[in-house]
């Protein structure tokens, strides 16, 4: 199956978005932190992507001849199975990175407890697994990165009672050997992956309903597997897209893209905001998605996702869980700081005088959104539609405010667009571009990109189906 | 305001820049030397006796101060200069240890902190101390404060040359005449006491005659780029071509010379069918006609314009090459009506206009060269100035259909020019452009 793909190397997250070459239609979505290497997060973000895209065709056939409800939950077992194998096989390279980093740091009369206790954090983050890849388990995060911090914070202290070690020094040389894990594309392939995760997902199965599922799950599997994903056209974009191993017509703007992604989802839309980590963009479209106008937030940061992400840190909780505190306030406590630092300052003080968390997080929203209606009407105002994408779309408090805030400055009238995926909006106005590329027949597929994808991918066909050590891999499981 | 002043830029003074602007055509070679031999002038003019006026750009009395025997020195020009050079950032961060604010325009702290440093000019030599500050004001309130401050160092005179505001977009026989007895009563009076000698009116007519046909020959450079492809860039070129008729040279025999040099050359350059020279040589073909209304940043000056070079962006009108006389709207200086034209050069002043004003003429340029975009280059200390562009802006849209890009940095303060943002921002702009042009919009 041919494919587009597009990417939005972002600040914070970079997102891949891949579209059928026939319809447009999207086929997956792929999401990763962007960390210090945005080549890998690019990578990690089109191997989501891809593996987004796989699902949905192993959804097809598993909805195939049963009932929707029985395919659904085998659907759910499944995937939960494949992240849980993807997360184990991500271990064996944090394992990997633990010892090469107690080998580089630790002088060698102590390193012996130190390789206990790096062996002891993967049994911990197996452990840890074992319980967050069950349906019902709430994750905080699917980023590898924060689960297995996620799993390290909860063990560490044992581990170093267990071991001797200090806890600081194995800090260090667990975020050390965290940070190269996340420099590597980590290497596995889509089909054996899937082939592990269907046996551990049938191992959840009642011994009397296995079989029947065993053989309608193991099919649809192999039926998805025998598809191959040909990406013929790549288009990135985003704050970090000069990074992107592209050449320059294969890169857009992001102001573009998220303008085109909105207005592919609304059509009706002529005006989107996006909110992303370090940015702030109003922009105006006409009836086919093209831009008109748009203002950016210029010397200052203030007001966009990093804000939140500072506050969060601040009050020491999780980015997605300042929105639903925000909600729970009974007033408006006024935030006047504009700078995010002195923002911090503010919300000390205000905590320190015995206001709620929670009414000072809706005065904190509140500014950020003010910030976002000054950009609105430099760009030309609100008009009859207004699509909020973006990571901060996903704040539930701050599309409340901005619902007020529309209201107060234009009208009741317009309507708010949210869609559940806005984070992809760039990425999909991308995915777009690169579509109208393949058909206007100057798509591009970067050579630099594809070797580090093909690099990352290991050999496993080598002796088995006749190619020669996978040079050809994709051609060789067509 | 102190955001309106033109350049007095050599292809020399370019840091890791590459090559400059029509690079070594003879009208750059003789600019180059006009600039080397007033500065050496300068240098020594303490010794000769001749005595020293500083004065703004924008309404500037140049052929006056010429005619009554004494030279001019630019502040806003040094100040840019020290901003090409590398020099400004620490100058201002000097002038805010003497307690000017981070607020307070970066011409006036740069100039500021370059006198506190022993004032070292563009040529690397002593400027002179003034004999007079000469403060023809037009329209930027920051000038008064600016030699307020310059009359506390250097305990000189100040003459002040009070020019009303354009409200309604004309000048009337009043406000004429109100500037005509300024001139008569208080300004060469002034001049004529720090001389030491009368203002010699024969002198004066002649160089008002030399600044005319100068004028002449720089509305032909500037109209030039109505051509497609247009021969020069009118913005980052631009700056260099206003260069002396700006600065000490209107009323010259020099700047007569180096017009029809400049001329010639560019109508050379319209029979070749060849676009402008870029930072880095000759841009490729023309793919996208600007306007410009602001100043360039000046100490990320080439980095900018290799924003829009690199593109293939040609800017073929600006305002801000307008600051020191708007001769394409048909001002000429009038030897026969001297102090009737200088008044009217002053009121007719870019900054002297009012926001109806700025946008007619934008308008205006934006038809009249075809542009398929404008910009507007927001300055971070020149509240006066910036206020009001985004109306300027919006309503240029409703007026034109042509859609318009706004980016904010700074003149002098290193600090203020967020590259990757602006980047980010032009290239948005600039593909926007293209994907217009794709749906037939443009």
């Amino acid at each position: 199956m041919k494919c587009v793909v597009g990417i939005d190397l972002g600040s914070t997250t970079t997102k891949a978005v891949l579209l059928d070459t026939e319809e447009g239609r999207i086929l997956g979505q792929g999401i990763t932190n962007s960390r210090s290497n945005y080549e890998v997060a690019s990578a990690v973000a089109r191997q989501e992507a891809l593996t987004a895209a796989r699902f949905r065709l192993l959804s097809e056939a598993l909805h195939h001849g049963v009932d929707a409800a029985t395919a659904d939950r085998m659907q759910e077992r499944l995937m939960l199975a494949f992240r849980h194998e993807l997360f184990l096989t991500q271990l064996d390279g944090l394992a990997a990175a633990l010892q090469a980093t107690i080998t580089a740091v630790v002088p060698l009369e102590r390193r012996p407890e130190y390789h206990r206790a790096a062996e002891l954090v993967i049994e911990a983050a197996v452990t840890f697994a074992d319980a967050a890849f069950v349906p019902g388990a709430a994750r905080k995060s699917d980023f590898f990165k924060d689960l297995a911090s996620e799993a390290m914070a909860v063990a560490a202290a044992a581990i170093c009672e267990r071991t001797g070690v200090k806890y600081e020094r194995l800090i260090g040389v667990f975020d050390r050997a965290i940070l190269d894990v996340e420099r590597e594309v980590t290497a596995f392939e889509f089909e054996t992956l899937l082939v592990r995760a269907a046996r551990r997902a049938l191992a959840t199965y009642e011994p009397e309903a296995r079989a029947a599922a065993e053989t309608h799950l193991l099919g649809a599997v192999e039926q998805t597997n025998a598809v191959v994903l040909d990406e013929v056209a790549f288009v990135g974009t985003g704050y970090g897209r000069q990074t992107l191993p592209f050449p320059k017509e294969a890169v857009r703007s992001e102001i573009l893209c998220h303008g085109r992604g909105a207005h592919r989802f609304f059509p009706g839309t002529r005006t989107v905001l996006d909110i992303g980590g370090q940015d702030t963009k109003a922009i105006q479209v006409d009836e086919h998605g093209v831009v008109t106008s748009f203002q950016m937030n210029d010397r200052c940061a203030a007001g966009c996702g990093r804000y939140l992400g500072y506050i969060a840190d601040e009050l020491n909780l999780g980015l997605h869980e300042l929105g639903p505190l925000a909600l729970g306030a009974k007033r408006v406590v006024k935030v006047n700081s504009t700078c995010t630092v002195f923002a911090g300052a503010e919300l000390r003080e205000r905590l320190s005088v015995g206001e709620r968390r929670e009414d000072i997080l809706a005065g904190l929203h509140r500014a950020i959104m003010l910030r976002a209606m000054s950009l609105l009407a430099r760009s030309g105002g609100v008009r009859n539609q207004l699509t909020f994408t973006g990571g901060v779309g996903k704040n539930p408090m701050a599309t409340r405010v901005l619902r007020e805030l529309v209201t107060e400055s234009y009208s009741a009238d317009v309507d708010l667009n949210l869609h559940p995926d806005s984070i992809y909006m760039g990425a999909l106005g991308a995915a777009l571009f690169a579509f109208d590329d393949h058909r206007a027949g100057r798509a591009i597929v970067p050579t630099a990109l594809r070797a580090l994808y093909e690099k990352a991918e290991p050999d496993a066909c080598a002796g088995d189906c006749g190619c020669e050590g996978g040079a050809d891999k994709e051609s060789c499981h067509a | 305001m102190s955001t309106q002043t033109a350049s007095l830029s050599t292809p020399t003074t370019a840091r890791a820049a590459g090559p400059a602007p029509a690079a070594k055509d003879l009208s750059q070679q003789r600019q180059k030397e006009m600039l080397a031999d007033y500065f050496e002038k300068l240098t020594r003019a303490k010794e000769a006796g001749q005595k020293i006026v500083y004065t703004f750009v924008p309404g500037n009395l140049n052929e006056l101060i010429a005619a009554a025997g004494m030279m001019n020195v630019l502040p806003e020009i040094n100040a840019l200069q020290s901003g090409m050079r590398g020099r400004s950032g620490g100058y201002i961060t000097e002038a805010e240890k003497h307690g000017h604010s981070e607020d307070v325009c970066t011409y006036v702290k740069c100039d500021i902190g370059m006198m506190l440093n022993g004032n070292i000019g563009p040529t690397g030599t002593k400027l002179p101390e003034p004999d007079l500050l000469l403060l023809s004001y037009t329209g930027c309130f920051t000038f008064m404060k600016w030699f307020e401050l310059l009359r506390e160092h250097y305990k000189c005179p100040v003459a002040m040359l009070h020019v009303p505001y354009q409200p309604e977009g004309r000048i009337t026989p009043d406000m004429r005449k109100y500037i005509v007895d300024q001139l008569e009563k208080s300004i060469i009076p002034a001049l004529e006491k720090v001389s030491g000698r009368k203002l010699d009116r024969d002198d004066l007519a002649a160089r008002m005659a030399l600044s005319s046909k100068a004028e002449d020959d720089l509305v032909a450079v500037w109209e030039s780029a109505k051509h497609t492809p247009s021969p020069i860039d009118g913005y980052f070129g631009g700056v260099y071509y206003i260069g002396p008729i700006f600065s000490a040279f209107r009323g010259t025999q020099g700047a007569v010379e180096y017009y029809r040099e400049l001329r010639a050359e560019v109508e050379e350059r319209i029979r070749l069918g060849l676009g402008p020279v870029g930072p880095d040589g000759p841009i490729g073909p023309e793919r996208h006609r600007l306007v410009v209304e602001g100043p360039p940043n000046w100490t990320s000056f080439f980095d900018f314009w290799r924003m829009f070079s690199r593109e293939n962006a040609v800017v073929c009108a600006s305002t801000y090459t307008r600051v020191g006389g708007l001769y394409d709207l048909g001002f000429r200086h009038d030897p026969d009506r001297a102090l009737e034209s200088l008044a009217e050069y002053c009121l007719g002043c870019y900054t002297n206009l009012g926001l109806p004003s700025r946008i007619d003429l934008l308008e205006k340029y934006i038809r009249e060269y075809q542009a398929d975009g404008f910009l507007i280059n927001s300055v971070k200390s020149c509240n006066s100035f910036s206020a009001g562009q985004l109306l300027i802006l919006q309503e240029l849209e409703k007026r034109t259909g042509v859609p318009g890009g706004f980016i904010e940095s700074d003149l002098v303060d290193p600090r203020y020019f967020g590259k990757a943002n602006i980047d980010n921002r032009l290239q948005s702009y600039f593909q926007m452009l293209d994907a217009r042009k794709a749906r037939g919009y443009a």
